[in-house]
Formats: C-alpha cells, sequence, structure tokens
C-alpha cells in the first residue's frame, strides 16, 4: 500500500462508557467513519473518513461522541504551516486542483468586527421597539428621480417594478443541485412565510415551485440552466449571475454525479452530464452587452420585475457597479470574498476578491457622488454572520442582505466544507435520495423562519437604541458607525469615524 | 325497556354484554349459566396448573364487570328449556324467565367415548372447566403417573398444566401425529419432539383397550401404568336447547353473520355454534376464544337494535408449550411454502393468489399479517409475496397501502 | 384521539425510536444505565430495505381484533388506549395472531408487551416521537 502522507485532521473521541452501541453514528455517516464490531461488541470509527459535520454527535443519544482536533502536529514552523504542508502531500498525491466549499475561511481582516454601533443617550431618547411601531420593510427596485406628469396634467406612475421585503433579508442564490430539493423547499416555504426572497440560484426552478413564485428570485447565470421563458415570469425578479464571492472569475460546476433525474430536467440538460457555467457569459463584454441582456430580460417579463445584477466584490468594484447602475438593473448585489460556495478551486476561494465591508461602502460611495445611487437598490452578502451584520451592512448603504451559509446552518449545516463531495449527512448539499430525506423542509422551513425573526428583533432593538424608527433612515447612515482598530485608510473607504472621534 | 337474556358466562356472554352496551345503556341483562363462577377464561385453566396464573387473575373481566354492565346475574343455575312462543327460558327450578332477545352461548361439553373399565377408575378427569382443573390439581403429587387421552388442543395444553407436578405423563391418541386438527407432518413432528424431551411419553395410533386398576392396556397390548387419566379426546357443542325447539343444528347451531340461530330473537354464539369461514365459506364450528367474544359482540350489538357482521372469522389458533409457540390459521389448500431452520418451522399454503392458510413454529412475530391477508382475501398479486414468504412484513404491501396502515 | 403516525418519508431508518422506546420502558433514570450492553426489546421496530423505512408501533385501533381476541383479558381499551395488564397476560400470544400489523411482540417475561403511547411510563409521552430526528413519527389528532 502506497504510504499515506496525510494524519487526519480531526478525531472522533468515543465515551465507551457512555456508547450503547445504537449504532446510530453508523448509520448516519455517508462517509462510513463508524461500524459495529460484532466480535468485539463495539462500536470501531476510522477518522481519516470523518469530515467534522457533527451528524452523529448531534444523533448520539447517549452524548458519548465529540471530534476533536488532532494534537499531532508537524514540527512547529510558522511558515510551511501543517495546513501547506498537508495540501502539498495532497496535490503530490493526486496532481490535482484542490476543491473545496462554503466560504473562505481564512484569518483575513473581518470589518464587521471592527465597526460599533451608535445608541442614543439624554438628546435623542432611545425607542422601544416592544411599545412603538417599527419599520423593517424594504422596497428594492430603483426610485423615480422625479415626478412626471401627462398631458392632461396628471402624475405619471413612473414607479418601476419593486420587491416588496417584510424584512432586509432574502436568501441568496444555491442552484437546486448544489442543494437538496428538501434545501430549496424549506428556503421557499420560509421566504413566503416571512414575506422576502429566496433565489434559485442557476440551476433553473423544479416545477413543484412554482407555487412560492411571489416569493422567488430567478437566476440567470452563465450557463443559462434551465431558462425559459415561463421560468423568467415565475419569480418576483430576475437576477443575472456574472460572479459569485467565492470564485469570482470563473463559473459554476455542478458534477454529473449530481444531475439526477429531476436535476437533468429542472436544467434542461442530460442527465449524468457535468453542468459547467463558462467563466463570462459569452454574450457580455462591455456594460453594453450586459444592458442588452438587461433589457432583453425585462422585454421577457413585460418589464413587470426588476432585474438585478449580482457581481462578485473585486478590486474596481465601484466602477464596475457604475456601469451595472446605468445599465439599467434595479438592483445591484454584491458578493463578498467570504460568501460560500458548493464547490470551488481552494486557492480561488481563499485568495480572490475583496471584503463586502469595503465593496459595499465604496460602491455606496462612488453611486451617491455620481448622482446614480437612487438608480438602484444594493444587496450584499457574503457572510452576514447576525444580526449586527445586517445592521451595519445598511448602515454603511445597503439596503438590504443576501444571507446563504447562515440560512443553511439553520437548516442543520455545521461548516464542514465538504459540500463538493456530495454526501451531506445534513441532507443539504447532496442528492442522493436517502440523505437528501433527512432534511424534512417541516423542521427545516420552520428554523428559517426563527433565525429571521430573531434577527428582525434584534435589528428593531438595535435600532430603537439609536433612535431610528424605520430601516430606510439608518440606510447609509454612517454616523451610527464608528470604527476601532482601522487605520485611516479603512476608516476612509468605509467612510466612518474611529471611535471616539 | 328492553329485556336481553344471555345464558352462558364465558367469551360469547361478555362479549354479547359489552355488545349490547355499545348501543344499549338501560336494557335489562340477564345473564344465566351453570357455572357459579365469576366469569373466567377456560383456556387459562392449564396456565392455572402450570402457575402462570391464579383464580384471581384468569378473571376473563374484572371483578365490577356485571354491576358496572348493569348485569342481573345468575349464577350456578340451569337453563332446562326455551319456549320460542312465550318467549321464555325455564330454570332447572322452574323459574321462567321473560326475554326479548335471547342469546344462547352454552359452549360445549366434553365427550367421553365408552372406554372398558373407566367408570371403575377414581381418578379420571375432563379438562374443560374450572372445577376440572381444580379437582384434578388436587390429586396430582409428585409421584403421579398421569395419563391423558388425547393428543389434541386441550388434552397437550393439560399436559403441559401437569408435567411439572407429576412423575410421568404418557399421552395415548388415535391418531398418527399430535394436534393433527392445527398442524402438518412436519410441525406435529417438532412439538412431538419438543415436548418429548421434556419428559413426555407418546403413544399414537393407539387407544385405550381397557382400563385396569392402576394400568392401561392400550390396542397394541401395551400397558401403561397409571392413577390419573384426563379424557381429553374432544368436545360436543351443547345444543340441546336451540335444536329440541327446532332450531337449525348441524353438528352445532347454524348462525348467520349477524349471529341469529333460525329462531327469531334468538341467537347464538360461540363454541355452541356453526358459523362461515370467510376465506372459504364453508360453515364450521370454530371454537375459540376470540371468535366466541366476537361472535358475541356482534349478537349483542343486533339485539340491541345496532348492525354489525360478523363475517370475518377464519379458523386460527395461537397455542405454546412451555414457552414453545405455534401460531397457526385458516386452510391448508393450495400450493406451499415451507421453511425449516432448527426448531423455527414456517409454512404457508395458497392457492388462486390468496394466501390459505399458514402454521409458524417457533418464532411466531408478527404472524397476525399472515392473518389479516387470509382474512382479507388479499390479492398476492398486490403484494410482494417473497418478502411475506421471508417474514411477515408489512414491506411486502405497496407504498400507498403502507401510508394507510401507519400515516391514517 | 391523538394517535402516532407514522411517514415513511422522513424515515432515516436511524433506529433511534426503538432505543428511546426501550428506555422510556426500562425504568431506568439514564439511557446509559438502561441500555449499556442491552439487547433491545422495544415497542416500536423499523423495518427497512432498499433505502425505504418505517417504524412500526401499535395503531390503536377502533376495532382492536387484539383486545377482543384476548383470553384473558389482559388487553384493554382504556380512553382510547390499548393498554396490556402484564400481570393478567400468559403469554398466549394470541393477540401476534390477530394483530395485522404485527405490532405486538413478546416481553422477557414471557408475556406480551405493545406500545401504551408511554402513558405508563416515565416519559408520560411518547418517547419514539420525542426522540425522532425527523418528524417522521409524530403524535396528533387526525
Amino acid at each position: 500500500m502506497a504510504i499515506d502522507f496525510l494524519y487526519p485532521e480531526y478525531e472522533i473521541k468515543r465515551d465507551r462508557d457512555k456508547c450503547i452501541c445504537c449504532r446510530v453514528c453508523e448509520r448516519q455517516c455517508a462517509n462510513e467513519a463508524h461500524w459495529y464490531d460484532a466480535e468485539l461488541e463495539m462500536m470501531m470509527c476510522d477518522s481519516a473518513k470523518c469530515v467534522n459535520c457533527h451528524r452523529c454527535v448531534s444523533l448520539c443519544p447517549t452524548r458519548a461522541l465529540k471530534i476533536v482536533k488532532t494534537d499531532h502536529t508537524f514540527k512547529e514552523n510558522a511558515n510551511w504551516t501543517g495546513e501547506h504542508i498537508a495540501e502539498i502531500y495532497r496535490q503530490a498525491g493526486t496532481g490535482g486542483v484542490l476543491l473545496s466549499s462554503m466560504g473562505n475561511p481564512k484569518k483575513y481582516p473581518i470589518y464587521w468586527d471592527k465597526m460599533l454601533i451608535n445608541a442614543s443617550q439624554v438628546t435623542n431618547p432611545p425607542i422601544d421597539p416592544l411599545r412603538e411601531p417599527m419599520e423593517t420593510k424594504v422596497f428594492l427596485g430603483a426610485k423615480p428621480g422625479k415626478v412626471e406628469f401627462n398631458s392632461k396634467g396628471e402624475i405619471k406612475n413612473n414607479l418601476p417594478p419593486q420587491l416588496k421585503l417584510e424584512v432586509p433579508i432574502m436568501f441568496s442564490a444555491m442552484s437546486y443541485g448544489s442543494i437538496s430539493y428538501n434545501a430549496h423547499e424549506s428556503l421557499a416555504r420560509a421566504a413566503k412565510e416571512l414575506g422576502t426572497f429566496y433565489n434559485t440560484g442557476e440551476g433553473g426552478l423544479h416545477e413543484d415551485f412554482y407555487k412560492y413564485g411571489a416569493n422567488t428570485i430567478v437566476q440567470v447565470a452563465s450557463g443559462r440552466f434551465g431558462v425559459h421563458k415561463d421560468y423568467l415570469n415565475a419569480g418576483a425578479a430576475i437576477e443575472i449571475k456574472m460572479g459569485q464571492g467565492a470564485k469570482p472569475g470563473i463559473g459554476g460546476h455542478l458534477p454529473g454525479i449530481k444531475v439526477r433525474e429531476d436535476i437533468s430536467r429542472t436544467r434542461m440538460i442530460p442527465e449524468g452530464s457535468d453542468a459547467i457555467s463558462p467563466a463570462p457569459h459569452h454574450d457580455i463584454y462591455s456594460i453594453e452587452d450586459l444592458r442588452q441582456l438587461v433589457y432583453s430580460l425585462k422585454e421577457a417579463s413585460d418589464y413587470k420585475k426588476p432585474v438585478i445584477v449580482k457581481i462578485a466584490a473585486v478590486h474596481n468594484v465601484a466602477a464596475i457597479a457604475s456601469g451595472i447602475a446605468r445599465g439599467g438593473a434595479d438592483i445591484i448585489a454584491i458578493d463578498g470574498y467570504r460568501g460560500g460556495t458548493g464547490a470551488a478551486p481552494t486557492r480561488i476561494r481563499d485568495n480572490v476578491g475583496i471584503p463586502i465591508e469595503l465593496a459595499l461602502a465604496a460602491v455606496d460611495q462612488r453611486l451617491r457622488e455620481e448622482g446614480i445611487r437612487n438608480n438602484v437598490s444594493i444587496v450584499v452578502g457574503g457572510s452576514i454572520r447576525s444580526s449586527a451584520d445586517v445592521v451595519k451592512a445598511i448602515a454603511l448603504g445597503a439596503d438590504a442582505v443576501y444571507i446563504a451559509t447562515s440560512a443553511l446552518m439553520a437548516l442543520g449545516c455545521h461548516l464542514c466544507r465538504s459540500c463538493q463531495k456530495g454526501n451531506c449527512n445534513w441532507g443539504i448539499a447532496t442528492q442522493r435520495p436517502e440523505l437528501v430525506r433527512r432534511l424534512n423542509p417541516d423542521i427545516g422551513y420552520k428554523r428559517l423562519v426563527n433565525l429571521v425573526t430573531a434577527w428582525n428583533h434584534e435589528i428593531k432593538e438595535i435600532m430603537g437604541g439609536m433612535g431610528i424608527n424605520s430601516i430606510e433612515s439608518l440606510r447609509g447612515n454612517r454616523l451610527m458607525l464608528r470604527g476601532i482598530g482601522l487605520t485611516e485608510k479603512e476608516l476612509s473607504i468605509l467612510g466612518i469615524k474611529h471611535a471616539g472621534e | 325497556m328492553s329485556k336481553y337474556v344471555i345464558i352462558g358466562n364465558s367469551a360469547a356472554a361478555i362479549g354479547c354484554v359489552e355488545g349490547i352496551r355499545q348501543v344499549d345503556q338501560k336494557g335489562e341483562i340477564t345473564l344465566i349459566a351453570s357455572e357459579p363462577h365469576h366469569t373466567y377464561s377456560r383456556p387459562l385453566i392449564s396456565y392455572l396448573l402450570y402457575g402462570k396464573t391464579d383464580e384471581q387473575r384468569m378473571k376473563y373481566r374484572p371483578n365490577d364487570f356485571y354491576k358496572k354492565n348493569k348485569v342481573t346475574k345468575r349464577l350456578g343455575e340451569t337453563v332446562t328449556e326455551i319456549d320460542k312462543k312465550q318467549k321464555t327460558v325455564t330454570l332447572k327450578s322452574g323459574e321462567k324467565i321473560q326475554y326479548e332477545k335471547l342469546l344462547v352461548a352454552t359452549g360445549s361439553n366434553p365427550f367421553v367415548p365408552p372406554m372398558e373399565g373407566l367408570e371403575n377408575v377414581k381418578n379420571r378427569f375432563s379438562f374443560m372447566t374450572l372445577d376440572d382443573a381444580k379437582a384434578l390439581d388436587k390429586t396430582l403429587k409428585k409421584d403421579t403417573k398421569a395419563l391423558v387421552v388425547g393428543a389434541g388442543l386441550i388434552g397437550l395444553k393439560c399436559v403441559e398444566g401437569i408435567l411439572d407436578k407429576v412423575a410421568t405423563v404418557d399421552v395415548v391418541d388415535l391418531a398418527d401425529r399430535i394436534l393433527p386438527s392445527i398442524l402438518d407432518e412436519t410441525g406435529s413432528d417438532l412439538v412431538k419432539k419438543f415436548l418429548e424431551s421434556k419428559g413426555v411419553k407418546f403413544h399414537l395410533k393407539d387407544s385405550v383397550e381397557k382400563f385396569e386398576k392402576d394400568k392401561v392396556v392400550l390396542k397394541s397390548k401395551k400397558t401403561v401404568d397409571f392413577d390419573v387419566v384426563v379424557i381429553a379426546v374432544g368436545v360436543r357443542p351443547n345444543i340441546s336447547l336451540v335444536k329440541d325447539i327446532d332450531g337449525k343444528c348441524h353438528r352445532a347451531i347454524i348462525t348467520n353473520n349477524k349471529c341469529e340461530t333460525s329462531i327469531k330473537d334468538i341467537y347464538a354464539a360461540g363454541d355452541c355454534t356453526e358459523s362461515a369461514d370467510c376465506a372459504t365459506g364453508d360453515m364450521k364450528v370454530m371454537a375459540l376464544l376470540p371468535n366466541a367474544y366476537m361472535q358475541g359482540e356482534t349478537a349483542g350489538i343486533n339485539m340491541a337494535g345496532g348492525t354489525k357482521l360478523y363475517e370475518n372469522a377464519i379458523p386460527m389458533n395461537a397455542i405454546g408449550f412451555f414457552g414453545y409457540h405455534m401460531i397457526t390459521a385458516g386452510d391448508y389448500v393450495g400450493q406451499t411454502y415451507e421453511a425449516l431452520d432448527g426448531e423455527n418451522y414456517k409454512k404457508l399454503f395458497y392457492k388462486d393468489n390468496r394466501l390459505m392458510g399458514f402454521i409458524m413454529i417457533g418464532d411466531v412475530m408478527r404472524a397476525g399479517i399472515y392473518t389479516s391477508l387470509i382474512k382479507n382475501k388479499t390479492d398476492l398479486t398486490t403484494i410482494d409475496f417473497e418478502l411475506i414468504k421471508e417474514k411477515p412484513q408489512l414491506m411486502a404491501f405497496s407504498k400507498k397501502k403502507r401510508s394507510e396502515f401507519l400515516a391514517k | 384521539m391523538k394517535r402516532i403516525y407514522v411517514n415513511e418519508k422522513w424515515c432515516l431508518g436511524c433506529h433511534l425510536c426503538e432505543y428511546y422506546c426501550a428506555f422510556a420502558n426500562s425504568g431506568k433514570d439514564s439511557m446509559v444505565k438502561a441500555l449499556k450492553n442491552v439487547t433491545i426489546n422495544p415497542r416500536i421496530r423499523i423495518e427497512e430495505r432498499g433505502g425505504i423505512s418505517f417504524a412500526v408501533s401499535c395503531r390503536h385501533c377502533e376495532e382492536p381484533l387484539c383486545t377482543k381476541s384476548c383470553i384473558t383479558g389482559a388487553l384493554s381499551v382504556n380512553d382510547g388506549v390499548i393498554q396490556i395488564d402484564k400481570d393478567k397476560c400468559v403469554g398466549c400470544y394470541t393477540c401476534i395472531l390477530t394483530c395485522p400489523y404485527g405490532a405486538i411482540v413478546p416481553s422477557e417475561t414471557g408475556a406480551i408487551q405493545k406500545c401504551e403511547l408511554c402513558m405508563n411510563n416515565s416519559s408520560g409521552t411518547p418517547a419514539c416521537v420525542a426522540g425522532c430526528p425527523n418528524k417522521a413519527i409524530v403524535f396528533e389528532e387526525k
């Protein structure tokens, strides 16, 4: 047998005193890390197979299991870390591109955590959200800059189509294929109950979910999977995906093994074929080209639906956003470099793009300076982890946020970052029917509703503290933020003062 | 107010009381029975001897049963005749009791064929009633040599009850195998071997020629020493009350699916009746407690003006000896599937895409799934018969059926 | 009446229901104490085959064949719940002969045992339902 250079990163620890050999760990591990040895009459395990997803830990009825980071180490080396060494071994063994999933886990600065929120004291009283009305409703879409009259002198309704959100939070794009049917159903039902939107991602819309159309954003990506006229008209808005925070500059890739019957039908591709989205849209090489697609889609949907253009946060994001705003988009969605994915080359995920906080501030600033901020709404995503992140994003200039990683966690995701293997033990990032079944949407949708409802309560609480009773008054209100431990340059990009100023 | 009279105090009679009370809370119920005891479960008499139950626990219903159901009980009294014109029953004492609806649930009596010398045997018993069992028990000692004539259900249950209390048990039967009414040859053989391993001695294809003092001479000229003999060769339904007034009888009282006899307002239920085997349509005496109860309940509901049909009776049996169980049901006709594995034996009988009968010995888990296939006349092409052969399981049914079973 | 319903669509075949059942009926205060080194004999059983699995336990039939067939009167219906008096039961298995779901099983003592909706144990509410991770077993009025 060839030498295995790698020692498992995590170890399965079983408390033998507590283990009753019920074998639920064995039955629930799609990676086959556990098994029962009838001769020894005990449970055994192979930590090398463990992805640290905690399915076994969560279901063990006697809490006999835990997963710990191994204390096995390479010789200390600040430059050649264990991670680098292990990745070299892996690539030397396979010759392949390293694949990862979910968001960039590296230790880059998290600007959300370097911004603090204001609260009222003495001169401008706080508001108690339990006693007074507090508005978190948001309308997304272009806002007209002037009042227009017809020839009779009557006011013309020149309001372009809008998306009405009861909460400033939407579920961002995750394709059917990258996540399961039951995950999609959970998101769709939660969006409906919450009065917000979920996003089909680039995999088309399963026929069963057309009924949630009023709460659906349908996406058009470079692969055009599952795009047809009915699809474009099925949702409340259409999103053109130009880029994704986790892998800017490359397209999505759904391996053929995940393209089973339903997905093949939904995506309109043969069963078993790889669904590879091209890196660019082959009909878009300029803002003018983009404008053509925006208007093609508006034409196809009778100008009744707002069009969103989604881009990854990259170096010159502000200029790109300006182009998009001028290209006729109603909403710009910006995805930061910590945004999740079902599969991406590790090097790209971990090294390409910029933080969403800086991108958002830069875009908002640029659009204001150009006087076109009201032509578009801004939605940001890419690791919104809590209601505090939502409040900070809105204060920096966002109209609303997109969440996906948080939503998947509500459904059970433990961020093991192994989606690309297709063996998600939580029934989310898998198409294996026996695993998909593990996510009962009756439970899943309720947990999503709980999460967003809880966040919305917290948002109201924080806004009340600031003396603000409407989310509209918070948008772009950067005076409500102060930096902590930031450089002059960072403060200037974020457009905020330092704490104490 | 309606007047109900019930003759009998066992499963069918109790079923009738409970059936009447489902419909009519007020009507007067008079229950007349020859035995003086609170209702008890007859099949338990062997368990009483075996020590698995006692007189208190073998009561078929709680002590307050008659009171709770407002039943006037006339226990220890025997009905001698029915007057179908006057609608009365006459007790031994001459007392007449008026009825509007009458249930005859008189059960059966042990059949004791004439046997030479039997009248001179002091310790001879039948094994049918609590009194039989108690009397038998009193005579048993550690060194008793017991002889049981009859290797059927009653005889062998008696064997189980007494085996541990006595020195030897010999069983004589004319048939060539034991439990012929419920088992096939392989099954009989398995159970026989098992019982022999427990110490029971069988004398099959043989019968009593004559009883002598302390021993019996068999037709084969073998002699067997004994102190106590139990005669369990069979039973006869008690049909005279109905037969005497020209109620339709065959081997037993003929009843329809409402448990009515051929005489207006007279119903019959339990071991004294013949009713239709739902799987075959044949009229049969299906003398077992579940049928008795359900017939009684059906009769009761109909007597009280409700509507209930009892039309899914089949012959069936659950019995065990010393923890070795067997469950059987239906008719043993058609093609067969057999599986023998050590002490576990299974045989399925099927015909025209229907399960007709089965025998399970040893592993009897979930046998009711087979029973219901017979009763419901399930078309075997609608289920996975291979799975059903493997073991009784709901997995063999369609997804839709499973959902009906478990989700609705 | 509230009953246990099983939806095989959501059953994972994890068998936790069986373990929670065995624990609830063990009379012990911890699952480890109750089930360590024990071969469980639960009142709810999973059937599984080829990716399909579902739990089977007493349906508490409105016309319970088991109760009507019981030769001892050990089975009775109380407020719709079919209960077993283990003290009366002699283990004749007539109920096993009649139960169309195969939901009655022998217990260690020879008497039979069956789901009594955890009315008579420390759980008080069906432990299989509470222990099911995917709502494949629910306890509701339908």
